[in-house]
């Protein structure tokens, strides 16, 4: 007899695609940004004459093969802003349209849930509140991107047509606070990501296959008896008993 | 217990739904890496790969026709706020065999018929001030002060609004060695200055004595220093940074 398991639709395709068409243009926009950002890398992290990380290091530019290519750089980024920006909107239309919206935006009990959430991952605290698909500091977490993305679209509106959207560039404290922030929103970006790898490697394959395939498999504890003629071809018990 | 969502079915079935669904995703990574690379080797318009350039001129389109505005302009700021230590950021056309004395502003009204202008006759005109936040291409700004006469002023007097009608004009230095391309409806701006003075004084040679442009819905790269020539043209008149892979438009 086969062995049988569950399996729970975790992601729905349109979400699958949005995540995957972002994740190349948004690597493409923060490299092209890098090669913007270089003809005038004047930030840091530092006090008066000390600095304590410089936005970037010889070493950095130079590595990623940086420097003297803003004319490059400047036509990349105002290509593909274009995707980034329209995979941004159908994205969170999706959202709303669908009610994906309520699995992934915070609720009333997420900021303290993500405090546990946190403390379990740290292997500080043993179990994990009841979840739906996203837990209390994923639910923070990726609404979080959605406002970073937003915030990067507004912020590069500002720096890119200074003039025309001046209002604009006025709210957000003027053209040079405007491209501070745009950077700031950049560096966020790649926290993010370096933590989101982390975690993604930390929950595993099933976690990672339902980005790709849509599903995960979970123990499948009420398996009801089945005939073995039912086994021939792979059965969706759920769907036999018409109870979807 | 019964969920839409979820179904029992064989490991068999697992391992068939990821072994379809990784195939599709790698031929989707596959398809977007020839996809860069078919990008990065189009063949170049103007330094940079050619579907490139033409969503830049898409953009241009869209800015200029749809999103520009002469009532637009850049905030204007009083002159205690402007920087003493103007920046100097380009020498390009700026050569030392350059005659100030013979210098005269040439204006071609059609090929062939070029009017000759002083400076003491363009200084005659009405004079307005600038001060706005000047915007490098490279990032950088600062708040500097001109006065010149108004672009549009110009124009009026010396009767060069059938050029005007035109889509671009044209400006070069006198050794040809630097020029811009200037979308006609940007050159209209009412801030769009032929300045010849900077912080109250005559621009220094190295910010484009005698006469230069300041155009503040532009980047630094149009403000095009030691005007020698200015024409109208319904194409694209040359542009220095457009060859060496910037946006033609390039506007703020």
């Amino acid at each position: 007899m086969q062995q049988m398991k569950k399996i729970v639709k975790k992601h729905p395709l349109a979400i699958r695609w949005f995540h995957w068409i972002n994740f190349p243009v948004l690597a493409i926009m923060i490299w092209s940004g890098l090669l913007i950002y270089w003809a005038n890398d004047i930030y840091r992290l530092g006090w008066g004459t000390t600095t304590v990380l410089k936005f970037f290091p010889d070493s950095f530019n130079k590595a990623l093969n940086i420097p003297f290519r803003l004319a490059e750089g400047m036509s990349f980024h105002f290509v593909f802003m274009w995707l980034f920006a329209i995979n941004g909107f159908i994205y969170v239309t999706y959202l709303f349209f669908s009610g994906e919206w309520k699995l992934i935006f915070p609720n009333k009990k997420s900021l303290k849930e993500s405090w546990l959430v946190i403390l379990h991952d740290l292997h500080i605290r043993k179990g994990l509140p009841p979840q739906k698909k996203y837990n209390a500091a994923q639910r923070i977490a990726y609404t979080g991107v959605i406002v970073m993305g937003f915030g990067s679209l507004i912020t590069g509106i500002a720096i890119y047509k200074p003039v025309q959207f001046k209002t604009i560039c006025a709210l957000l404290g003027g053209y040079e606070w405007a491209r501070i922030e745009h950077f700031t929103l950049t560096i966020l970006f790649t926290l993010f990501f370096i933590v989101h790898i982390i975690q993604v490697i930390l929950a595993g394959w099933n976690n990672f296959r339902g980005m790709v395939a849509g599903f995960e498999v979970v123990p499948a504890t009420t398996v009801p008896p089945v005939a073995n003629e039912a086994i021939e071809e792979p059965v969706t018990i759920m769907n036999k008993q018409k109870n979807s | 217990m019964t969920n839409k969502n979820e179904n029992i079915v064989s490991l068999k079935d697992i391992r068939n739904k990821t072994v379809r669904a990784f195939a599709i995703f790698f031929l989707l990574i596959i398809a977007a890496l020839f996809g860069w690379h078919w990008l990065n080797h189009q063949p170049e318009d103007n330094g940079i790969p050619g579907p490139l350039r033409t969503v830049l001129n898409g953009n241009e389109n869209l800015f200029s026709n749809y999103i520009y505005s002469l009532h637009n302009s850049s905030k204007a700021y009083s002159p205690a706020d402007a920087a003493p230590r103007v920046r100097v950021n380009g020498d390009a056309g700026l050569g030392d065999d350059f005659d100030t004395a013979a210098w005269k502003l040439q204006v071609v009204r059609k090929p062939g018929d070029t009017l000759f202008i002083s400076l003491d006759e363009i200084k005659a005109l009405p004079k307005t001030e600038v001060i706005f936040d000047f915007k490098c291409i490279e990032g950088w700004s600062q708040i500097t002060h001109w006065s010149g006469v108004k672009f549009s002023d110009f124009l009026n007097k010396y009767n060069l609004t059938s050029q005007s009608a035109m889509n671009y004009v044209g400006l070069n230095t006198p050794d040809k060695k630097y020029y811009v391309g200037i979308d006609t409806r940007s050159i209209l701006h009412p801030q769009t200055l032929l300045c010849y003075e900077m912080n109250g004084k005559p621009l220094p040679m190295n910010q484009g004595y005698p006469l230069r442009l300041i155009i503040p819905v532009k980047y630094g790269i149009k403000h095009l220093k030691r005007i020698g020539t200015i024409f109208f043209s319904n194409t694209k008149p040359k542009d220095y940074w457009y060859e060496r892979g910037y946006d033609y438009y390039s506007g703020l």
